[in-house]
């Protein structure tokens, strides 16, 4: 028996009745948005529950939107997938822009740890509980936050290519 | 990792203070990168040694990276292809195709039938080249040079083969929205048909040189098993994750590009040891093979080599000079106005080394919002110190370049 789109709502809105999740179907995957302070309660109730069975992390990674309201600033994107109905889910979760930080998933996924890491390397976002909550890819000497919008790509000051006529700006629709 | 650099007081030096042995022999710290020729890429690895054993590793990563992403949010979307050759840029072609295919899931593209075929030769054919690769390398690290410089001849003929299709070798930046940018030449079929009478005999000597040879065996067998809960929990996928006995497969399980008409098996092996991985990763290359010449015998008739998708696909450069429509499409594209729904997809390929996933956000503009690259090298390289604890030095370079993490793909 396939695992329904709408079983997995059913169960998540009756396990959890405090909390309002926001169901989307995006192509071919269910994407819920939830609250942050609940995401590791659901995230371990999606993986152990015997019917969910939403085993393995596929990813996770973080998004800046700095023009949304502060409480919803940054957003976490979780991947996960279970493997013995072959079916994908994804879990958004939005938190502030002031000091962003959200508990950490390394003892439920150890795959967790380096993709926490690269999270706050990008982005500056606290995993609480995070064992070794440092630099990754970038140096350590860093003090900015690349992957955040207000970061430019390039130096600013140069004067030999007009970026507007190479498509080349952030929000250019 | 600076404070390592900084003695007296570094990360194990109280460690070290404390773990006296009994002969009075001390732990001792071994730098073991980050440009080792034994590596294979630019990994380093602080080990904590007693004697040869290894107690304690910490790998330091990011000495290549390149800000994909960062750069990703600021390019049109056919920018972003040479972007994804330069992952694991052993199998360039499946990150290329990975990409369009997430970009045409997107946009709502039906892909022709012959379209998929090719997309699924020259995928194999990259897989192929990633796993010759990977493992006539672990054979050098295990000291059989021979085998190593006998099969590399053949990946320069699948070089030579992408050169036919794309112009490029390493970096092919093949393919476009929707299809190819040129039809296949015969010369490109002739040249795989060459390939594929070729390559089964050096591939099957290569086999025999390994597999049941005793050095080999003995470095191998038993050396960095990872059993397979712990392989799903560190987030493996791919050959590495097929070896622990799991057998999960992008291509069957989310099967792309028409994956579903063709029959073949998922190699799975046991014990998760280096010798599984090799073992795997040699029967995958005989799947390939088969799926190639499946493909090329379905192939449908005709000449499509792109989808009709005059918004997203350059028209044919003599009509951009005589034809009005096709101006305006060239200059749209080339100018990198098409038009994009505001969309979050994911889409994943099985890669090289495993799921590799495009996590893209649209927000109508001509560039990305956001974008993810789900590298399967940055996200299973993190079970390695886990799986050198108690090995021998020799053993960790063994372990290392059978797990094929390819530092372009680690660090993005």
């Amino acid at each position: 028996m396939a695992l329904e789109t709408a079983q997995i709502q059913d169960k998540l809105s009756a396990t959890f009745s405090d909390v309002t999740f926001l169901f989307k179907l995006e192509k071919d995957i269910l994407s819920i948005e939830v609250p942050a302070d609940k995401i590791t309660a659901i995230i371990l109730y999606l993986k152990n529950d015997s019917e969910l069975r939403f085993h393995f992390l596929t990813d996770l990674c973080g998004v800046h939107y700095p023009d949304n309201e502060l409480e919803r600033q940054f957003a976490i994107v979780y991947h996960m997938h279970n493997w013995y109905e072959n079916k994908r889910i994804r879990i958004k979760t939005y938190i502030s822009g002031e000091n962003p930080s959200l508990k950490s998933l390394t003892t439920i996924f150890p795959s967790a740890n380096w993709m926490e890491r690269e999270t706050y390397d990008f982005y500056g976002i606290d995993f609480i509980g995070h064992p070794q909550l440092k630099r990754i890819l970038n140096m350590d000497e860093m003090v900015s936050f690349p992957m955040r919008k207000e970061f430019p790509l390039e130096d600013g000051g140069r004067t030999d290519k007009d970026d507007r006529f190479f498509g080349r700006t952030q929000s250019n629709k | 990792m600076s404070e390592l650099l900084l003695p007296p007081e570094h990360r194990y030096a109280n460690l070290i203070k404390n773990n006296l042995n009994d002969d009075g022999s001390e732990l001792s710290v071994l730098n073991l990168g980050p440009t080792h020729p034994a590596t294979h890429g630019i990994f380093q690895n602080v080990l904590l040694m007693d004697g040869e054993r290894i107690v304690e590793a910490e790998p330091t990563i990011g000495y290549i990276h390149r800000a994909f992403e960062k750069i990703a949010e600021n390019r049109p979307f056919y920018q972003i292809t040479p972007l994804t050759d330069r992952m694991n840029y052993c199998s360039s072609p499946i990150n290329n195709m990975g990409w369009w295919l997430t970009l045409e899931k997107l946009l709502d593209i039906e892909v022709p039938k012959r379209v998929q075929y090719l997309r699924v030769i020259i995928m194999e054919l990259a897989r192929i080249s990633d796993h010759l690769i990977c493992n006539s390398i672990l054979g050098v690290d295990t000291g059989a040079y021979t085998g190593f410089l006998y099969v590399f001849q053949f990946r320069e003929k699948i070089y030579e083969i992408y050169e036919e299709i794309c112009g490029a070798r390493l970096t092919t930046n093949m393919g476009r929205i929707g299809g190819f940018e040129r039809d296949w030449t015969p010369e490109a079929f002739r040249k795989l048909e060459v390939f594929l009478n070729d390559f089964p005999v050096a591939w099957k000597e290569f086999e025999n040189l390994f597999e049941r040879n005793r050095i080999f065996i003995d470095r191998t067998v038993n050396v960095g098993p990872i059993s397979a809960e712990m392989a799903m929990a560190y987030g493996f996928t791919g050959p590495n994750l097929r070896a622990a006995g799991v057998d999960y497969d992008v291509r069957v399980a989310h099967p792309y590009s028409s994956y579903e008409d063709f029959d073949f098996i998922v190699p799975v092996g046991k014990s998760g040891d280096t010798y599984d991985r090799f073992c795997v990763r040699n029967a995958e290359v005989w799947e390939s093979l088969s799926i190639i010449r499946q493909a090329l015998d379905k192939m449908p008739e005709g000449n499509a080599f792109h989808a009709d998708v005059p918004e997203y696909y350059l028209p044919p450069k003599e009509d951009v000079y005589t034809d009005m429509e096709s101006l305006i499409y060239h200059f749209k594209i080339v100018m990198g106005e098409i038009p994009v729904p505001v969309a979050e997809i994911y889409h994943a390929v099985e890669g090289g080394n495993g799921e590799l996933g495009f996590y893209l956000i649209t927000d109508g503009s001509r560039t990305p919002y956001r974008l993810h690259f789900r590298r399967p090298c940055f996200i299973y390289y993190q079970a390695y110190p886990e799986m050198i604890k108690g090995a021998m030095l020799s053993d960790a370079i063994v372990i290392l370049s059978s797990l094929n993490v390819i530092a372009g793909e680690l660090d993005a």
